[in-house]
């Protein structure tokens, strides 16, 4: 009983002190905040999502070219729409990039 | 000790609560240490649990009858193993294991993340330490394992259908599975509260989703072999309602890991793909709730309580929360891309994802009525074995087809003609399987031939993906084949994972499909040296033998096995009674199993009523291809660890993301 009541006081007072170390460590820090997403980071994210998936299709799309699932007809119909958004994006991302 | 397990989980719930309520002003406020504090806390949960957990686990070990719960599911004679076990085999130690996953996923995952978006991670900490409240909460104040009383002589013993080694893995696997979708759930509402609704979320918790879903998989196949060896009813699933419990959130989660590419390649879907994240997360809990509250009838629910009040609370709490954070965030979820074409990659997961949810909804349906109507109208109903069986038919069938036809159809759109090319090889291997064992007499199950036709359909569309990768690789890097493929799945681990994870469906499919559609019966009572003949075989009763061991009086049948007069040895079934507290043994069915390994069919003997003048009633099934469930297990295990494996590229992809973007992922 007793021992027990020792090792639950002890769990007890490690628990706060691993709760309590960001304080004990910094215990007067430069800054306390939270670094926020920005509505202009936010839209530069999604520019950059955007390149993302329409570099990420090109490629898979010239993969499955080479690989025999799609045709040199719908290759050609995809390839031309596919290099725009994926152009749009850079352009629209080097622009944001740009005036930030 | 048992007052060191009560004040570690009085600590648990302390932390917990200290993790939603501060880890909350924390994100609201935004203040750093504040939120560090509080995912700190989180981590002190899981050690706290820990120790409460182990406390538990030493009570068993040393059979401390002290412990109303060890004396209730332990005895002196019980094997070692299964007094292990015994710590989940009840209401109490049930729910520390989903505490102790619970605190140990919450604690990994927000340490494993800590230098990620902590914009994100930051609210992740009050979701998790919210629901751990729950869990800790319960095992406080209304389900203590650690209540004490002057210890008895000895315990009353483990449910015999428990002492099994299946039951040491099944039950942990399934928590693993249905705990792991907490974290998906926590990053979604994190996402949600922090207005971060980009990719960040899913690609954080893409592993986490495929870890709860492959435990969950594995987990069930466990207990579906469990049941299939220790229950002795002939069958390896039987539409239990708490056996639905674990498959509805693991048709959601498999919804999910399909949706969630279409938001990777495409930016939509993402209110479906939260929606999914809360529906798995949800059924979680509800799969909590039926095998602990009592309230069906079932194999699993060895807990009659009234705990479920508190469940059914948690679930209300869950679904208003989750339905509130979408609809307030509805405006942040939109999105311009549409779907092009009808005939497209995306397109077939989103069939796949409409079917998926639907038969997840119909199986709910089908639990949750008789509940309904026993509460609302006061009468019983039984939703039996046909309706499930239906709708697994109606939406089952063509998403095995559609794990065949996804592959071959390009992202966007295909035309027909292409279409025409890229399957011309699986259809006909589909045709011709289908024709051959149309006329090998498969027709008498058209389910089951269209399942098998199916199944060649998607092995040939998998195996020829597999070709083509693999050439247009050697064409590129002049490798010799295996290293090609080798470094074709390495370097497409996603990919060609899922592709292993969809040989794994088949064959389960071929299994199921030939257990259930193609099996044989007869039975008979039987006096010595009289035989029953089923499929070929010939099972001759040779006698009964009754052995004591510690535990258990074990009777055996002896049985003499041939085919088309070949001896193919013994074999033994019979049934143990196990001594136990009280005045009546616990009684299981010992069923015999004759394997073979070449052909995967099982001979599978049940005994029945054994009778004074020591005849025997048996009940004898021939299974074919059943064994292809269990390798199923080994496959998709496989496969998931393909797909699970780190891409060293993609994090560096993302980096590179993030830093252009210059989102706050980095820092303390």
């Amino acid at each position: 009983m007793n021992a027990a009541i020792v090792l639950g006081a002890v769990l007890g007072a490690l628990c706060v002190v691993l709760v309590a170390l960001p304080f004990l460590r910094e215990p007067d820090p430069v800054s306390d905040e939270i670094e926020k997403m920005t509505p202009e980071r936010q839209r530069r994210l999604a520019l950059a999502e955007e390149r993302d998936r329409a570099l990420a299709a090109l490629k898979e799309l010239e993969a499955d070219h080479r690989n025999g699932r799609v045709n040199d007809e719908d290759y050609r119909a995809s390839i031309g729409p596919l290099r725009r958004e994926a152009a749009g994006a850079l352009r629209a991302l080097d622009g944001e990039v740009g005036q930030a | 000790m048992a007052e060191l397990g009560r004040a570690a989980l009085l600590v648990t719930l302390g932390l917990c609560l200290y993790a939603c309520v501060v880890g909350s002003v924390a994100a609201l406020t935004r203040r750093r240490r504040l939120a560090l504090s509080a995912r700190n806390a989180l981590i002190a949960a899981f050690a706290s649990t820990a120790v409460a957990a182990g406390v538990l686990a030493a009570g068993f070990l040393r059979s401390d009858f002290s412990f109303v719960y060890v004396a209730e599911h332990s005895s002196r004679s019980l094997a070692g193993l299964y007094k292990l076990s015994a710590v989940w085999g009840g209401q109490e130690g049930s729910l520390l294991l989903w505490l102790l996953i619970l605190t140990g996923y919450a604690a990994l995952a927000v340490w494993v993340n800590r230098n990620r978006t902590r914009d994100l991670v930051v609210w992740v900490t009050p979701v998790l330490g919210g629901i751990a409240v729950g869990f800790s909460f319960l095992l406080v104040v209304v389900a203590t394992p650690f209540a004490t009383q002057v210890a008895p002589a000895d315990g009353s013993g483990l449910n015999p259908s428990l002492q099994n080694p299946y039951m040491t893995a099944h039950p942990p696997f399934l928590y693993l599975g249905y705990v792991g979708l907490a974290v998906p759930f926590a990053f979604a509402m994190g996402a949600l509260l922090s207005g971060r609704t980009d990719e960040r979320w899913i690609v954080a918790t893409r592993r986490w989703t495929l870890i709860a879903w492959t435990a969950l998989g594995i987990g069930q196949l466990l207990g579906s072999h469990w049941a299939y060896v220790e229950v002795g009813w002939g069958g390896f699933y039987a539409w239990d309602p708490v056996e639905n419990a674990a498959l509805m959130p693991f048709l959601a989660a498999t919804a999910f890991l399909h949706s969630v590419m279409i938001q990777e390649k495409r930016g939509m879907l993402k209110v479906w793909n939260v929606v999914l994240v809360s529906l798995a997360f949800c059924l979680s809990i509800f799969g909590t709730f039926l095998t602990r509250s009592g309230v069906v009838n079932s194999i699993h629910s060895f807990a009659q309580s009234d705990i479920g009040a508190w469940f059914l609370a948690f679930i209300v709490i869950a679904v208003v929360f989750s339905t509130v954070m979408i609809i307030w965030r509805l405006p942040l979820l939109r999105t311009t891309t549409r779907l092009e074409s009808l005939v497209s990659r995306e397109a077939v997961f989103l069939y796949n994802n409409l079917l998926l949810v639907a038969l997840c909804l119909t199986i709910l349906w089908g639990v949750a009525w008789p509940i309904l109507s026993e509460a609302v109208r006061g009468d019983s109903v039984v939703v039996g074995r046909p309706y499930f069986d239906f709708f697994l038919r109606i939406f089952g069938l063509p998403l095995l087809l559609l794990m065949g036809v996804g592959p071959l159809i390009a992202w966007r759109r295909a035309s027909l003609r292409g279409l025409g090319r890229t399957f011309f090889w699986p259809a006909a291997v589909a045709v011709v399987t289908g024709v051959v064992l149309l006329l090998l007499g498969a027709g008498s199950s058209v389910p089951g031939l269209i399942a098998y036709t199916f199944s060649a359909f998607v092995l040939a569309a998998i195996g020829l993906e597999f070709v083509r990768g693999t050439r247009a690789r050697r064409a590129l890097s002049h490798e010799s084949w295996p290293v090609a493929l080798g470094s074709l799945v390495g370097r497409n681990r996603r990919r060609y994972g899922g592709y292993t994870v969809h040989v794994a469906i088949v064959l389960f499919a071929i299994g199921v499909a030939g257990a259930s559609a193609y099996d044989s019966v007869v039975e008979g009572r039987l006096t010595k040296g009289e035989a029953l003949t089923v499929s070929g075989y010939t099972v001759r009763y040779q006698g009964l033998t009754e052995t004591q061991t510690d535990h258990a009086t074990e009777v055996r049948a002896l049985l003499r096995v041939s085919r088309n007069g070949k001896d193919l040895g013994g074999l033994e079934a019979g049934k143990n009674a196990y001594r136990i507290a009280g005045p009546d043994p616990q009684v299981s069915s010992e069923v015999g199993i004759r394997t073979n390994y070449l052909t995967g069919e099982d001979l599978f003997v049940i005994p029945g009523t054994v009778y004074e003048d020591g005849s025997v009633y048996f009940r004898i099934f021939v299974k074919p291809l059943v064994n292809l469930l269990w390798l199923a297990g080994i496959v998709f295990l496989f496969g998931s660890i393909i797909a699970l494996w780190p891409d060293a590229r993609e994090q560096r992809r993302l980096a590179v993301r993030y830093d252009e973007a210059g989102s706050p992922v980095r820092g303390r």
